[in-house]
């Protein structure tokens, strides 16, 4: 049986961080009272016109020069049309025909085996990223047969991030929208949190075999999780392997996933070819972004967008921090990855080394391994952790100065756990957990083991 | 040069435009003759211009929150509201089939 390729590639809408939304002055915020946070813009009444944010601007420069691609100083708005109850313009205003940013990368790590004990990385393309405005929300009433709107989000400006279908598989797929997670929630263009609809992904997939043209693909929705793309992913691939397997073909549809089934299923309303006539967005002339060779001399500043200005004042993305804290601290990169996935942690562990005497290489295995279990059992976040940094360091410190052995330390760790407002050391009096250190003290107590063994002593010394 | 049928029902799918009779497909017949008159311009080398504004500067807008709270107002517009939300059809009402309409094009 000859072998499949399966191609995956994704388009990734993050919604931006912003006080306001794309061409209006209305708040963006999520969960508010249905229909109070709209603008007769949003609404479209006639006679509104588009003003454009600078912020979101600056964000998708952002984010476009943090992937690598190149910013086009030139980039132009247009309309998508298609009629939906929850665009109320019948319109989207998108950057179909020259977008903000093109042609970037956007490099991510998988564990060879499932104990990251190796790690892999691998790039994605980024095609391109476009400024364009999100819909409102459509409520189904399938029980009075009608949709009730909410045009709290209409509007809102979002970043769509193309990648290339360079993936290949559920895994690199969540593994690349992990780290573009990570870099929109450093940079702060985005929090791209995906259960508060921050982040929404859409994948298309198909499959074909080693050497022959690319198959039919499918566009895979309604993906709410970054567990459930690598499902959503995995199983459209199975599904249409299984399909062409039994001489079937692929249509070129686009599919909901299911989460509760685990599988994907035919998307009704999107059916047949759809026809946005796309057309330039008369309302608004090109948007034009300066550099500090082409800054402009007697333009206000409010006006202008420099994209070097921009540059200068990136943070450090997490690939750098992950670095930075494996040159620091001589720790794994495998342990950087893990530090850098969960909020918080890594200011935890930095704050731990800076208070104890154990070196960082031994700390880290406290923090991984047992703090994080620790935390993942109870499904708390690092900031709800009842163990603070400092115990942490107090207790660490005990270890190292052979006070206490390592199996006590977890024993303290599990009193202190239950958030008593009491310290390491307390802990280690009040259960006698100390490590005795005094020779004679030894004998004496090895000697009356022996005293209270006789017979067994006498058969070990028969041999 | 006549307008074919199937973009003539295309086009009423996608604009929920009505072309109702012949006279109004001779209309749209004439407006395309109109304007394919540009084809007798020599374009080659020339940038398209596709907004009068494109010399214009594009106004950015300070990220401040200046609107909103108007639900009340807005929903003043709609002939059918539950609490505060519009309510709209189950989905998009399909277009009725080129067979059912009562355009021109019926018989066609």
């Amino acid at each position: 049986l000859a072998p499949w390729v399966p191609v995956v590639g994704l388009e990734i809408h993050a919604q931006i961080s912003s006080n306001s939304k794309l061409f209006s002055g209305s708040q963006v915020q999520f969960a508010a009272p249905p229909n109070s946070l709209v603008s007769f813009f949003d609404a479209s009444l006639p006679g509104t016109l588009p003003v454009l944010n600078r912020r979101c601007v600056e964000a998708a420069v952002m984010t476009g020069l943090a992937l690598n691609c190149s910013i086009n100083k030139k980039s132009l708005f247009d309309r998508k049309h298609y009629f939906y109850a929850d665009l109320p313009a019948g319109y989207q205003i998108t950057q179909q025909r020259v977008p903000i940013a093109v042609n970037g990368s956007l490099s991510y790590s998988l564990c060879i085996d499932n104990k990251m004990s190796q790690m892999v990385t691998k790039t994605v393309r980024i095609k391109q990223i476009q400024l364009e405005q999100d819909s409102g929300k459509s409520l189904h009433d399938d029980t009075r047969s009608q949709t009730l709107v909410d045009l709290n989000r209409a509007g809102v400006g979002l970043m769509e991030v193309v990648m290339e279908p360079d993936m290949c598989c559920g895994e690199e797929a969540a593994a690349a929208v992990r780290e573009l997670q990570l870099i929109l929630q450093t940079l702060g263009s985005s929090q791209a949190v995906m259960a508060e609809g921050q982040l929404r992904v859409d994948a298309n997939v198909s499959v074909h075999h080693p050497g022959e043209p690319y198959g039919v693909r499918t566009e895979v929705k309604n993906i709410n999780s970054i567990r459930f793309l690598a499902k959503a992913v995995d199983y459209e691939i199975q599904r249409q392997i299984e399909e062409l397997e039994n001489g079937g073909t692929i249509l070129n549809e686009t599919r909901a996933f299911d989460s509760k089934l685990g599988c994907t299923v035919p998307m009704r309303d999107k059916e047949g070819k759809q026809d946005y006539r796309f057309m330039p967005e008369p309302n608004l002339p090109p948007l034009i972004l300066y550099d500090a060779k082409s800054l402009p001399a007697n333009m206000n500043h409010q006006q202008v967008v420099n994209i070097d200005w921009i540059h200068e004042r990136l943070p450090d993305l997490p690939s750098v921090k992950r670095a930075k804290l494996v040159e620091q601290y001589g720790i794994l990169p495998e342990h950087s990855f893990a530090l850098l996935n969960e909020d918080g942690l890594t200011e935890f562990f930095e704050n731990v080394v800076k208070q104890t005497q154990m070196k960082p290489k031994k700390v880290i295995g406290w923090i991984l391994n047992v703090l994080l279990s620790y935390l993942k059992e109870h499904s708390l976040t690092v900031k709800e952790s009842p163990i603070s940094s400092l115990m942490m360091a107090d207790l660490l410190n005990l270890l190292e100065k052979k006070e206490i052995s390592s199996t006590a330390a977890k024993q303290v760790l599990a009193e202190l756990w239950k958030g008593e407002e009491k310290t390491p050391l307390e802990i280690v009096k009040e259960k006698k957990l100390e490590l005795i250190q005094d020779q004679k003290e030894l004998e004496q107590i090895c000697q009356a083991v022996i005293d209270g063994q006789e017979n067994e002593v006498i058969m070990m010394a028969l041999g | 040069q006549p307008v074919a049928v199937e973009v003539l029902d295309h086009l009423e799918q996608l604009a929920l435009v009505d072309f109702r009779d012949t006279e109004g497909v001779e209309r749209l017949r004439k407006a395309i003759q109109f304007a394919d008159q540009l084809h007798e311009v020599n374009t080659d080398g020339v940038e398209p211009m596709d907004s009068v504004l494109e010399d214009r500067c594009l106004y950015l807008r300070e990220d401040d929150v200046t609107e909103g709270n108007c639900a009340n107002e807005l929903l003043k517009n709609a002939r059918k509201k539950v609490e505060e939300y519009f309510v709209a059809p189950p989905g998009n009402i399909p277009l009725p089939t080129l067979e059912e309409r009562e355009t021109f094009l019926q018989g066609s």
